[in-house]
């Protein structure tokens, strides 16, 4: 069997002890919450962490307050059954809870975390091999290597961002609270990703997510869709989470935001598909134009499961579906 | 065979639905597998493999994974010089490579040491210095004259094997055809995911005999490839077979790390363990091989078929494995579902720098059968028949003789598809469900064992022994391995049946080649008929000697006994019994030790030409499927909403078994149709893992309603036929048929991907033909066929004098 390489496991008091550990070893060292994926890609050698760091332990990580008004506090460290499963996340934010349902299987979800889901690694079928396969083709880009197989004229990394968490919160623009040795700080969700499948994140490497601050919704619309062969456990590629907020004549959306995610390194905002549909009657003919917007900004590659063609011809197919959701979710008449 | 044809109402044990002799232990986790054993002092080993398709090796530099505190021994090619194979024909494998490796994943060295952590950091110092060669990564690569020759042997430039029959002149009998299909079909590679990966453990103990157990479906076949290859005679090998956490046919060749556990263990004086990763298991591979398939059916109007000209491709891998078994089968069965009066059947197998290919359920029957049952789906079309009808029209006749001169016995496919038509209502639905959702049709065949062993030799095919001793208990030993079927329980209830006793009383001893008498091994559906036949013997000669102490005892004549319940009994008076234990003692007692053996071998096939071997079986099971889908046409994805199966299983020992193998049938033909590719890039396996090489899991599956059809065939063990292969290969045809029914495009080739639905979706908008599928069958350097004359034709199975040519020319 793979076996995990030999490393030293920090179990840090509080959030600030794990920050300043986490400061302290430098990148050499990382946190780890459920372990659902750092585990296998350190036995898989894509992370070769010397000091692991475990949070899963820490009260502070599991927080879950707030009320209507004011919006709601989750801690990084809930778990992703104990969101698919919240009754304030399933009749406040659903697409909060839909999203978590999707994410791999009933025991990993145990596991998994709200925080690890939003910072999953980016993937790429030549990366998340075993050490063996990789150095085959000599590594890749994003590993001890100097190609990126997926483009190998391109100075940088392509592997796809894989969280189904964060599309959602990008549509409802929650903020996210980041804990270091330096202090905290509070970022918009949108600012904690960048489209570099090595530098997928912001943050610095001391920097920890602790909490995700969800604004109050008021009677807002959302909906969460997620493309993959099998429902029963992969990973996404390619999803969609829409938030809307009705306009008071309850004809059109006031505000709207459709983001993607899966398709490259980074999820997004399509904005200028978002932009068309604010204030406009929700009919199939604008609908389709926001899909056309949304294709265009979309540029899936060769880096994981089906063809790649195919997928960029679901993105509209994803906006459209997520959007009739959307609607139909909505009390526009 | 009496037993075999006893009536239902008869049987105590045989046909109830029993737990499984050993579902308790595997429930609750308990079961032994080889990975659990862990022996004093064991080593671990790891294997260093390549990295390169297809390379010669330069150098390889031990020196610095020597150094390494806690290796034990490291094991390099030259010192196994020689070579095994599966088949007598293809001894083309080394247990590490020597001068050239051919595929990623190929073993090239391999390390001992105290811990595997240990083993695996050495096999990363090891130095392999590669001179690269060019890769040959597809059929048409292989058979392009200018890429290098991966083997020295074979029937051409990178082809393994050539295969040319005829049965009857096909090209004249086509000529007489009002209609005339020709079709290509490709059927992807895929490979078996069992779920416990390969796994050895080797034990050379102080008085110079090896043991190894291993996770194997052919004991018997692993012990001749050790002593083979280690030099060391085959009396002082034992291989034991530990329960298979699956097999599916990757674990019916012996391996490399068999061999490599057993040479390290004789090299230390300890005993090594290997275990496989996950992607390992997918270079160990042998699963079902890429093909490339030409079809010609000739019909009349009215639905009869006049003949059919079928050709292959199979794309094999770098190694022989059973391919040319395989390649023999991408034709032989051709003719056992429908009336196929002349048939010819053209084979080749290649080359390529991949991991071998070899018998994945169905073994090499599963592609060619998606072709002829889609052919006839266009070909009902055409006729306008309803392809149940049509099926129908054609069926083989029981107890006849087919083109190719393979036996049939039972054949109740008429059953089977009038079950599955009317519990699908079919005839409601085919053609007539609105655009979007339709219903597909398809039949198939399978073997009840091989007719002939894997090497020549006029011996058994199962042996069974029972041992009676005074305590009342009963022991099985029989060669056969559960590899997750039950054969294990098959022997208890069998045993259980003759003697009138509870089968859970029954101590079982498999797979043992110490203990346990031969048996070939778990592949070819052949277990439950030839060790249920043997232990059917074996347990009626202990029953003579009870039954005539019992006659005694009870001072009536022997044919008035009967068994069952613990007791030998007066059928005339009930009353009147010796319990089973006072028996065997008043048995022992006379006769001294009770023992007794029974062994099965099937009779010989009428085919007398070379390659008649690979076909006959005791008896043919059948599967007709109607499988109902939802084509989503904005996406192309496929949604199975049901799939209804009827099997002719002969009869069914535990109809639960029964079900749960056609039902396992089903789920990894879904998987085949739907999801599964061994896919290369770069000359790796593109996805070597359980995550991204996409198979159903449990919670994907559509709803499957299972109909069992049960007509005792005389040669099966209280009529049973085979159930664990032959139902996966109807659904795959039936799929795409459905997919034609739903939306009116034809796929062509597993699996059926939703960009190729979408493709052909667009083509059908566009007024394009409305087909995704291969455009070209390449230039194949087929011999001229040899002619041998259907029995109707009065043939004698032999190979005529005359090429066929020579006849075709004549117009006979």
């Amino acid at each position: 069997m793979l076996r995990l390489p030999a490393f030293q496991y920090k179990k840090p008091r509080s959030m600030r002890e794990a920050a300043r550990i986490l400061a302290q070893e430098g990148p050499d060292a990382m946190v780890v919450a459920g372990g659902t994926d750092l585990w296998p890609k350190m036995k898989r050698r894509q992370m070769e962490p010397k000091t692991v760091i475990g949070l899963r332990h820490l009260s502070e990580l599991r927080r879950f307050d707030g009320n209507s008004a004011k919006g709601w506090v989750l801690g990084a460290g809930l778990t992703l059954h104990e969101l698919e499963n919240h009754p304030v996340l399933a009749s406040n934010y659903p697409a909060v809870a839909e999203a978590a349902r999707s994410i791999s299987s009933p025991p990993l979800k145990t596991m998994g975390t709200l925080g690890g889901n939003l910072c999953v690694d980016t993937r790429c079928n030549y990366y998340d091999q075993t050490y063996e396969w990789r150095k085959s083709i000599s590594f890749c880009l994003k590993k001890e290597g100097d190609t990126c197989w997926v483009a190998p004229g391109s100075p940088r990394c392509w592997a796809a961002s894989s969280t189904d968490l964060a599309p959602v919160m990008l549509a409802l623009n929650a903020r996210f609270l980041l804990v270091s040795g330096e202090g905290d700080r509070m970022i918009s969700a949108s600012e904690l990703y960048q489209d570099d499948g090595i530098r997928y994140l912001t943050k610095a490497d001391d920097e920890i997510l602790k909490e995700v601050h969800l604004p109050a919704v008021n009677g807002d619309v959302m909906a969460f869709l997620k493309l993959r062969r099998r429902d029963s456990i992969d990973f996404p590629i390619l999803n969609v989470a829409v938030w809307g907020r009705c306009a008071c004549d309850r004809k059109t959306f006031e505000d709207l935001r459709i983001a993607i995610g899966a398709i490259t390194s980074r999820p997004f905002v399509a904005e200028d598909a978002s932009r068309l549909l604010v204030g406009k009657a929700m009919t199939p003919e604008t609908i389709e134009q926001a899909c056309e917007a949304a294709w265009k900004i979309s540029r899936p590659l060769d880096n994981t499961d089906l063809d790649f063609s195919w997928r960029h011809k679901m993105v509209r197919v994803w906006v459209r579906r997520a959007l009739e959701l959307l609607v139909q979710r909505s009390a526009l008449s | 065979m009496s037993r075999n044809t006893q009536n239902k109402e008869s049987l105590n044990v045989v046909g109830k639905p029993l737990r499984k002799v050993d579902s308790r232990a595997k429930c609750t986790g308990q079961t032994i597998f080889v990975d659990d054993l862990f022996l004093p002092g064991m080593l671990f080993a790891k294997i260093l493999r390549s990295t390169r398709p297809h390379a010669l090796i330069r150098k390889i530099d031990t020196s610095r994974a020597e150094a390494l505190s806690g290796v034990r021994a490291i094991l390099l090619g030259h010192e196994l010089p020689i070579t095994f194979g599966i088949l007598p024909v293809s001894q083309d494998e080394h247990t590490l490579a020597i001068e050239k490796v051919r595929y990623v994943g190929e073993p090239v060295a391999v390390v001992a040491a105290d811990e595997e952590a240990i083993a695996e950091e050495a096999i990363r110092l090891i130095e392999v210095e590669l001179e690269e060669l060019p890769p040959v990564m597809s059929i048409r690569e292989a058979l392009d004259p200018s890429t290098p020759e991966i083997q020295a042997y074979g029937d051409g430039h990178n082809i393994h094997k050539l295969v040319s029959l005829e049965f009857g002149n096909v090209e004249e009998a086509l000529s007489r055809s009002d209609v005339l299909l020709e079709d290509l079909f490709f059927y992807q590679g895929n490979t078996h995911l069992p779920m416990e990966q390969h796994c050895a453990v080797a034990l050379w103990d102080p008085d110079d005999r090896l043991t190894l157990w291993s996770s194997t479906q052919t004991p018997h076949y692993v012990h001749r490839a050790l002593a083979r290859v280690l030099e060391v005679p085959a009396a002082r090998i034992r291989v034991i077979a530990c329960p298979n956490g699956g097999g599916f046919g990757g674990k019916s060749d012996p391996f490399s790390h068999e061999i490599a556990v057993a040479k390290l263990s004789m090299k230390t004086g300890k005993p090594v363990k290997y275990t496989a990763t996950r992607e390992e298991v997918f270079y160990c591979h042998r699963g079902r091989h890429p093909v490339l398939m030409k079809s010609r059916l000739g019909m009349k109007k009215n639905g009869t078929i006049t003949g059919l000209e079928f050709q292959t491709v199979l794309d094999g891998g770098a190694y022989g494995s059973y391919g040319v078994a395989s390649t023999f089968y991408t034709g032989a069965l051709q003719t056992t579902t429908y009336q196929i009066p002349r048939y010819r059947f053209q084979g080749a197998r290649v080359f390529t720098n991949k991991p071998p290919c070899g018998p994945k359920r169905g073994h090499g029957t599963p592609q060619p059968r998606f072709g002829l049952e889609v052919q006839l789906d266009k070909a009902a079309e055409k006729l306008g028949m309803d392809p149940a009808e049509l099926r129908l029209k054609n069926l083989v006749q029981p107890n006849s003789l087919t083109a190719n001169w393979l036996q049939i016995r039972t054949c109740s496919l008429d059953q089977c598809i009038e079950k599955v038509v009317e519990a699908s209502s079919w005839k409601q639905k085919f053609r007539r469900l609105p655009f979007g959702r339709g219903v597909g049709l398809a039949c198939s065949c399978y073997l009840t064992g091989a007719g002939l062993p894997i090497y020549w030799n006029s011996m058994p095919h199962s042996g069974v022994q029972l041992k009676l001793d005074r305590s009342g208990g009963v022991t099985v030993f029989c060669g056969s391995t559960d590899i997750g079927q039950g054969s294990d329980s098959v022997l208890a209830y069998i045993v259980a049946e003759v003697l009138g006793i509870d089968p859970f009383h029954i101590r079982v001893v498999t797979a043992d080649t110490d203990l346990t008498p031969v048996d070939l091994g778990s592949y070819s559906s052949r277990v439950t008929l030839m060790t249920g036949n043997a232990a059917i013997q074996a347990a009626e000669r202990a029953r003579e000697l009870l039954d005539e102490i019992a006659a005694q005892e009870l001072k009536v004549p022997k044919e008035r006994l009967a068994a069952a319940g613990g007791k030998i009994f007066d059928c005339e008076n009930p009353e009147k019994f010796v319990p089973f234990e006072k028996a065997v003692q008043l048995a022992e007692s006379k006769f001294g030790t009770i023992g007794t053996v029974g062994s099965y071998k099937p009779a010989e096939s009428p085919g007398k030409y070379k390659g008649a071997g690979v076909g006959p079986s005791p008896t043919y099971s059948y599967s007709a499927a109607v499988v109902q889908v939802q084509v989503y046409t904005d996406t192309g994805f496929i949604n199975v909403e049901k799939i209804w199966i009827a099997h002719d299983v002969g009869r069914a020992l535990n109809p639960l078994l029964a079900i749960g193998q056609i039902e396992g049938s089903v789920y990894m033909a879904l998987g085949e149709a739907l999801m599964e590719e061994q896919e290369f890039r770069h000359g790796l396996h593109k996805i070597p893992s359980m995550l991204d090489y996409k198979s159903p899991t449990s919670a994907d599956m559509c709803e499957v309603e299972t109909f069992l059809v049960e007509e005792p065939d005389a040669e099966g063990p209280y009529g049973a036929k085979e159930c664990g292969q032959g139902p996966l290969l109807p659904v795959p045809p039936a799929l795409v048929n459905a997919i034609y029914d739903a939306v009116g495009i034809r796929i062509d080739e597993v699996p059926v991907t939703p960009e190729k639905v979408l493709k052909a979706l667009r083509w059908r908008a566009d007024g394009k033909a409305p087909r995704y599928g291969p455009q070209m069958f390449p230039q194949v350097p087929y011999p001229e066929a040899k002619m041998i004359l259907p029995p109707a034709e009065g043939g004698d199975g032999r190979v005529l004098a005359e090429p066929a040519s020579r006849l075709q020319m004549r117009g006979e």
